[in-house]
C-alpha cells in the first residue's frame, strides 16, 4: 500500500476528534483492503514484523476476532490477552500494564475496557500505538467506521442519507462513535430511545431526538438498531424487555412502513426478540453479516495507518532526503 | 524578633485600609502601621509595588493525619499552607480514624503542636464514624477544642439525625459545616451530568444532588437556630438558594473552591482525573453565577477544598480515581487570576473572601493588620506571572487542576506569628 498519508495519529482513540478528511482517508484505504480479503490468498506483507496485542478488559469475541484475523492478514503477529488470565487479576494498574506490554517491543495495543477514557489514558504513556476498541460508554471507532464502510458501500454516499440509531443511546459506545463519524459526514442523524435512555443535551452533537420507533423509520435509508445490554448493571432504570420489544423492537410489519429498501444494520450481537424480530435480522433489508466481513477490512485499514504514523513520528528525528 | 515591611500596599478591608504603607511587626504583632516608619528592625523586607494582606484563613483543607500519611501530613499539609500565603487553616475531619471521639481529637492536637507549621483549627465529625447515623458528643468535641463539625466527603442522609446533630451543635456553639450531596441522586456518577457527561459516556451526577441538599440544610438550621455554612457550592440553583435564604436574614454562610470559579467540566475532554472533584465541575453558567455570588455577597469565603491524593489513586482509569484535587498553593493565584484580574473582584474585597469573612465566621480573631492584632501576613507579589508544576508543590501530592496553567500573583512572604516562616525569593534577587 503505498497512500500519500494525510494520517498523522499515532492513535485512534475516538471519531469525536477526527476530520472528515481523516475519515475519508480510512475509508478509502479499508476500499483497498477489502479487495484484498476477496482474493484467494487473502494476505499482504504490509505489517510483517510488527507485534500486535490485543488487551481486553471486557469479554468480547466479534471484536477481538475481528482485530485478530485484520492483523493477520496483514501479516502481523498477534497476541491476545484476557483479563481474565492475566496479572490484573492480581491488582496491576492499567498504565502498568500497558508499559509492560510496551516493554516487550509491541507495536500496537488495541485495546477494550470498561472505563470509559481508558484508551486514551493508555495512549499517554505509551509509545506504542493504542487503538480502542470500546471504552466504557464513551467511543467505539472501528465499529462505527465498519458502519459508515457499509453504508458508504451500499448507498454510494454519506453526504445527505438518513441514519436513524434505536437504542439504548445513553450507554452506547457504538451510538456516540457513529453519531460523530456520521455527522461529519453530512448525514442526517436521528436517534430513538425510550427517555431515560437518550443521554442529556445529546440534540448538540447534531442529531435529532425522537421517542417513537416510526418516525426513525420514516424516511430513513439505513436503521441501525443497537443491542439492548439487559444483562449489565447500570444502576440505571430500564425497561421491561417484552415491553421494550413492543414499543422499540423492529418488526416486518412495523419495516413495511418504512422506504423499500432501508438497510439494517446492527452491531451484534443481536438478542432476538428484544430489539429486532428475528425475521429482521435475517430478512432481505439486513446487511449485519456483511458488517462483520466489513469489519476486517476497516481494521487492516486502521492498524496500518497508525502503524504508518507511528513509525514516523518516532523516526521523524532522524534526517530524511 | 522585628519585622518591617516597607512601602506595600497594605490590603487590610476590616480595617479599611488599602494604600501603601510601612508595617512595623513586633513580638508577634503588629506594632505600627503608617505611611512611613523610621525605625529600625531585624528584618526589613521591600515590598514596593507588592500586595500586603492578612494571612489567609483557608476553612476548608484535608490534611489526612492521622491515617492517610501517604497522601498528606500536618506537616507537609501547613508547609504548602505558608507557600499559598494561608496562616490558619480549618483541619476536615474525615481522617482515620474520624475526629469524632475526645481521644482522637487529642490525639491529632497533640500532632499539631508538635509539626504544624501554621495554625491548623480542627473540625469535629458531625456522626460517628461519619456514619450518619448517630450524632457526636458535641459539647466534649468543644471542649476538646473543635471549633465546628462536619461530615465533609459525606452528607448525613438522614434529615432526622441532621437536624439532631445542628441542635447539638447549636446548644456547644459550634458552626455546622455542611457537605450538600444527595447521594442517592449522585449515585455513582464521576461528573456532572450534561452534554460533557453525554460526550465522554462517564456516569452525570444531578445538579440536583447538590442544591436539594443545600435546601434542606438550610431549612433544619432555621429549625434549631444554628449557624451553618455551606461548603464547596458548585451549582448555580445553590448560589440561588443561598442568596433567598440571606434575604430572609437567614444563618447561613457558604464558600467556594478556585476550581468552581476557574474552570468548567469541558476540562474533562482529555479524561484527566486532576478534575474530578466532588461536587463536579459545572458549566459555564455555573462558574458565572459563582462569581456573581462572590460579588454581591452570596458565597462569603474562598476556600481551597484542599485533597490531596497519591499518584496511585489518580492516575488511573477515569471512573476509578479519587474525587478531590490540592489547592492550598494555587488559590490565592487562582483567585486574582480569575476574580482580580478580570475586575470582578477589588483587592479589598478578595482579602474579604480569604481573610476577613472566614475569620468572622470561625470567631478566630484574625484576618486582619490593625495595631496589636496578631502577625499573621502574607505578602504578594501580583504582577508575578507563574507556571504550576508537579516539581513546585510542598504539599507530598501533585494532584493539581491547576498543572501546566499560568497564573498571575505569587506569595513573595508569609509572616507566621510575627516570624518570615515562607520567603520565596525570584533568582534575580538571589546573588
Amino acid at each position: 500500500m503505498k497512500t500519500k498519508s494525510a494520517w498523522t495519529r499515532k492513535d485512534l482513540l475516538d471519531l469525536e476528534s477526527l476530520t472528515r478528511e481523516e475519515l475519508e482517508l480510512v475509508l478509502a484505504t479499508a476500499d483497498s483492503f477489502k479487495e484484498v480479503i476477496g482474493r484467494t490468498v487473502k494476505k499482504v506483507p504490509t505489517l510483517r514484523g510488527k507485534t500486535i496485542v490485543n488487551l481486553f478488559y471486557e469479554p468480547s469475541t466479534r471484536t477481538r476476532i475481528s482485530f485478530e484475523v485484520a492483523a493477520k492478514r496483514l501479516s502481523a503477529d498477534v497476541i491476545n490477552i484476557a483479563t481474565e488470565a492475566s496479572s490484573v487479576r492480581k491488582g496491576e494498574t492499567l498504565i502498568d500494564t500497558g508499559r509492560n506490554i510496551e516493554a516487550l517491543k509491541v507495536d500496537i495495543v488495541v485495546v477494550r475496557h470498561n472505563c470509559s477514557g481508558a484508551a486514551a489514558i493508555l495512549a499517554r504513556h505509551l509509545r506504542a500505538s493504542v487503538i480502542n476498541a470500546g471504552d466504557g460508554w464513551h467511543e467505539h471507532p472501528t465499529q462505527a467506521l465498519l458502519d459508515m464502510f457499509t453504508l458508504k458501500e451500499k448507498l454510494g454516499r454519506l453526504e445527505g442519507i438518513r441514519v436513524s440509531i434505536v437504542g439504548d443511546i445513553a450507554h452506547s459506545r457504538v451510538a456516540r462513535s457513529n453519531i460523530w463519524g456520521l455527522t461529519k459526514m453530512g448525514a442526517a442523524v436521528t436517534v430513538c430511545a425510550p427517555p431515560l435512555l437518550v443521554p442529556p443535551a445529546i440534540e448538540r452533537t447534531g442529531v435529532r431526538v425522537t421517542h417513537s420507533i416510526d418516525e426513525a423509520l420514516a424516511g430513513a435509508d439505513a436503521i441501525n438498531v443497537l443491542r439492548m445490554q439487559f444483562e449489565r448493571d447500570t444502576g440505571d432504570a430500564f425497561p421491561q424487555q417484552l415491553e421494550y420489544f413492543k414499543t422499540y423492537g423492529i418488526t416486518r410489519e412495523r419495516l413495511e412502513k418504512a422506504k423499500k429498501d432501508i438497510l439494517v444494520m446492527h452491531p451484534g450481537p443481536i438478542n432476538r426478540g428484544i430489539e429486532m424480530a428475528s425475521d429482521v435480522a435475517d430478512g432481505p433489508n439486513s446487511v449485519i453479516l456483511e458488517q462483520v466481513t466489513n469489519g476486517i477490512a476497516v481494521r487492516m485499514a486502521v492498524l496500518f495507518l497508525v502503524a504508518q504514523a507511528n513509525e514516523y513520528i518516532h523516526n521523524k528525528s532522524e534526517p530524511k532526503k | 524578633m522585628s519585622i518591617l515591611i516597607r512601602q506595600g500596599r497594605v490590603v487590610d478591608p476590616a480595617n479599611g485600609v488599602d494604600e501603601t504603607r510601612d508595617l512595623l511587626v513586633e513580638n508577634g504583632a503588629v506594632a505600627k502601621s503608617s505611611p512611613e516608619i523610621k525605625a529600625g528592625a531585624e528584618t526589613v523586607i521591600e515590598a514596593a509595588g507588592k500586595i500586603v494582606m492578612p494571612g489567609l484563613i483557608d476553612m476548608h483543607v484535608h490534611l489526612r493525619e492521622p491515617g492517610r500519611e501517604d497522601k498528606e501530613t500536618v506537616e507537609t499539609g501547613t508547609l504548602a499552607a505558608l507557600c499559598g500565603g494561608v496562616t490558619t487553616v480549618l483541619a476536615m475531619p474525615n481522617t482515620e480514624p474520624a475526629m469524632d471521639s475526645i481521644e482522637n481529637v487529642r490525639r491529632l492536637f497533640e500532632i499539631i503542636q508538635k509539626t504544624a507549621r501554621c495554625r491548623v483549627l480542627v473540625c469535629g465529625a458531625m456522626t460517628l464514624g461519619r456514619k450518619g447515623e448517630q450524632p457526636v458528643e458535641a459539647h466534649l468535641l468543644e471542649r476538646a477544642g473543635v471549633v465546628a463539625l462536619s461530615d465533609d466527603g459525606t452528607s448525613v442522609d438522614s434529615a432526622e439525625v441532621m437536624r439532631e446533630v445542628l441542635s447539638r451543635a447549636k446548644e456547644s456553639g459550634l458552626l455546622a459545616v455542611c457537605h450538600c450531596e444527595d447521594r442517592l441522586l449522585s449515585g455513582r456518577g464521576v461528573m456532572s451530568l450534561g452534554y460533557m457527561s453525554t460526550r465522554l459516556g462517564l456516569r452525570g451526577i444531578p445538579r440536583e444532588a447538590e442544591f436539594k441538599r443545600v435546601e434542606r440544610d438550610i431549612e433544619l438550621a432555621q429549625m434549631t437556630g444554628c449557624p451553618v455554612h455551606i461548603a464547596h457550592v458548585s451549582c448555580r440553583e445553590s448560589v440561588d438558594i443561598i442568596r433567598r435564604a440571606k434575604k430572609k436574614k437567614f444563618t447561613v454562610t457558604a464558600e467556594t473552591a478556585p476550581h468552581y470559579f476557574s474552570l468548567t467540566d469541558a476540562a474533562l475532554a482529555d479524561f484527566d482525573t486532576n478534575f474530578k472533584v466532588n461536587p463536579p465541575l459545572r458549566e459555564v453558567d455555573d462558574a458565572a453565577a459563582i462569581c456573581d455570588g462572590l460579588k454581591d455577597q452570596t458565597i462569603d469565603c474562598i476556600a481551597s477544598d484542599h485533597a490531596p491524593h497519591t499518584e496511585n489513586e489518580k492516575e488511573i482509569e477515569f471512573d476509578r480515581a479519587e474525587f478531590g484535587v490540592i489547592g492550598l498553593e494555587t488559590q490565592l493565584a487562582a483567585a486574582i487570576t480569575q476574580l482580580v484580574e478580570t475586575g470582578t473582584l477589588s483587592w479589598p474585597e478578595l482579602v474579604a473572601k480569604l481573610c476577613v469573612n472566614p475569620a468572622r465566621i470561625l470567631g478566630c480573631g484574625r484576618g486582619q493588620l490593625g495595631v496589636g492584632a496578631p502577625a499573621d501576613i502574607t505578602i504578594v507579589d501580583p504582577a508575578a506571572s507563574w507556571q504550576v508544576t508537579k516539581q513546585d508543590f510542598a504539599s507530598k501530592s501533585r494532584n493539581s487542576a491547576f498543572l501546566g496553567r499560568t497564573l498571575k500573583g505569587r506569595v513573595t512572604h508569609t509572616i507566621f506569628d510575627g516570624k518570615v516562616a515562607f520567603a520565596r525569593y525570584s533568582p534575580s534577587q538571589k546573588q
